[in-house]
């Protein structure tokens, strides 16, 4: 079995310009900072992200990465809004397509089953499909029903951050709530997970119920060890969010 | 008995009837009114942690992590209590940004889940601070579905709006939103004053205190007594 590991700085170095990148978690919660980071420190630029939005928003808005956002919401959970967002968006410095989380979800299910949109009730009634003129509508053949045809969500790449993983891309989130993760490497043609620590696969088994193995080898591209590599945001059990490096993110935003 | 105790009341009487559902309240009244719900009327209610549990009154009893809500909301067996940055005379509910969405003056957090909720289940409003600037006459983005817009949404049901001032529906056929009580110690005009458009108020009643009972839960359940931070 191929060994992926990697270093974050090598995941960075496979995104190109105006490429969409997936990013998993959810709000400050088990985001992949570390490889957010390499981006951050790469020259890369005129991305279109898609996230269940936390601070790894605010921060490549901030330094200008960003040309277009699909979102449902970005939050800091603990501090509902994140100033680096808002004064990207008040200043209208990026592109927006702001969606119902659900359709986000829907529109990466159709992206992982390789179909072209699938149906959803959400949106419907909403200023969503004002907003996004492309969104359309399709009639249900079988009643008449109306919905939405929430098109595919297709990603060049996707970066997630799990607990543990072993070398060949087998991951294991060992909190309470898997997020997306899975669906954003099932939506990207170039999936990369970090995780708190690479283990033999025999260890990964071992480590918790055989549910809590979100990722197998065949959805992961690239693996890379980065201990901490969730902080600020969450990443339980090994660690809650820090608060007060979060703090410090907002208090320098916000001035 | 305080002003924050009957907005838990009213919180909890909006999920009367509601049977086995999922109970989503947003925000600590609608929280404490969920829960006070669950030990009087309606003992079947399922609460969720916020985080990915779902929390029995003797601790967890399930598990509910974000893709199983969207199960849940597509399934319409919930009942979500939202806040609302800004909130009209039909229910529509804002909570994506103020001003012109291509260059908003505020960014808020975005529409959330609320275009779904609203088009698959019933949903309610939680308002601590009732004012003009909340209740306007046309939200600047329709983020949760309001009576007009919902022509073509089979499962729509925007049940009422809970504000620290008092208690709001939608009457059929028109669906325009009406002043159903004022909690004690409120005037009508108090509430026009506060609200940007018309109310009707024909059959403005006074809500219900909590009853003894209802008190001593709600110290039990709030302790420390957060919920007077409204």
């Amino acid at each position: 079995m191929r060994d992926k590991t990697m270093t974050a700085a090598e995941v960075a170095a496979q995104v190109a310009d105006g490429m969409t990148v997936g990013i998993g978690g959810w709000g400050s919660r088990r985001k992949p900072m570390a490889l957010v980071q390499a981006l951050l420190d790469s020259p890369v630029r005129g991305l279109t992200v898609v996230s269940y939005g936390g601070p790894e928003v605010g921060m490549l808005c901030a330094a200008g990465k960003v040309a277009e956002l699909v979102y449902g919401f970005v939050s800091l959970d603990t501090i509902p809004y994140d100033p680096n967002f808002q004064r990207a968006r008040q200043s209208g410095q990026i592109a927006v397509r702001e969606l119902d989380e659900g359709m986000l979800h829907c529109g990466l299910q159709a992206a992982a089953h390789r179909l072209p949109f699938l149906p959803i009730r959400a949106g419907l009634g909403s200023d969503v499909l004002r907003l996004n003129p492309g969104l359309k509508t399709i009639r249900s053949p079988y009643g008449g029903e109306e919905l939405v045809a929430m098109p595919a969500l297709e990603l060049d790449v996707a970066l997630i951050h799990l607990n543990r993983a072993d070398r060949h891309g087998n991951g294991q989130y060992l909190g309470p709530d898997p997020y997306f993760d899975d669906l954003f490497c099932l939506a990207a043609k170039r999936r990369f997970l970090s995780c708190e620590r690479i283990v033999p696969t025999a260890e990964l088994i071992a480590g918790g119920p055989p549910q809590s193995l979100l990722t197998n080898r065949l959805m992961v591209d690239g693996v890379v060890e980065a201990p901490g590599g969730a902080g600020f945001t969450s990443c339980v059990p090994d660690y809650e969010r820090d608060e007060s490096a979060q703090r410090r993110y907002y208090e320098a935003a916000i001035s | 008995m305080s002003r924050a105790d009957v907005c838990v009341t009213a919180c909890a009487d909006l999920f009367t009837g509601d049977g086995e559902v999922l109970a989503s309240p947003m925000g600590p009244i609608p929280l404490l009114g969920a829960k006070l719900a669950r030990a009087t009327t309606e003992p079947d209610l399922l609460l969720s942690d916020g985080q990915a549990y779902l929390l029995g009154a003797e601790g967890v009893e399930g598990w509910l992590p974000y893709r199983k809500v969207f199960d849940v909301v597509a399934h319409g067996s919930r009942h979500v209590v939202m806040g609302a940055n800004q909130i009209d005379r039909f229910g529509n509910q804002n909570i994506s940004c103020i001003g012109e969405h291509a260059r908003p003056t505020r960014q808020l957090l975005g529409v959330r889940g609320a275009p779904g909720n609203t088009a698959n289940h019933k949903t309610s409003y939680w308002v601590p601070r009732h004012s003009k600037r909340v209740f306007v006459s046309d939200v600047d983005v329709v983020s949760g579905v309001g009576y007009n817009n919902a022509a073509e949404l089979r499962f729509h049901h925007v049940h009422r709006v809970v504000s620290n001032l008092g208690v709001f529906d939608f009457p059929a056929p028109e669906h325009r939103m009406r002043l159903l009580s004022v909690h004690p110690g409120v005037t009508v005009q108090e509430v026009l004053d506060n609200t940007g458009f018309d109310l009707d108020t024909s059959g403005t009643g006074l809500t219900r205190e909590p009853t003894e009972r209802e008190l001593a839960l709600i110290e039990q359940l709030d302790p420390q007594r957060s919920r007077e931070k409204l």
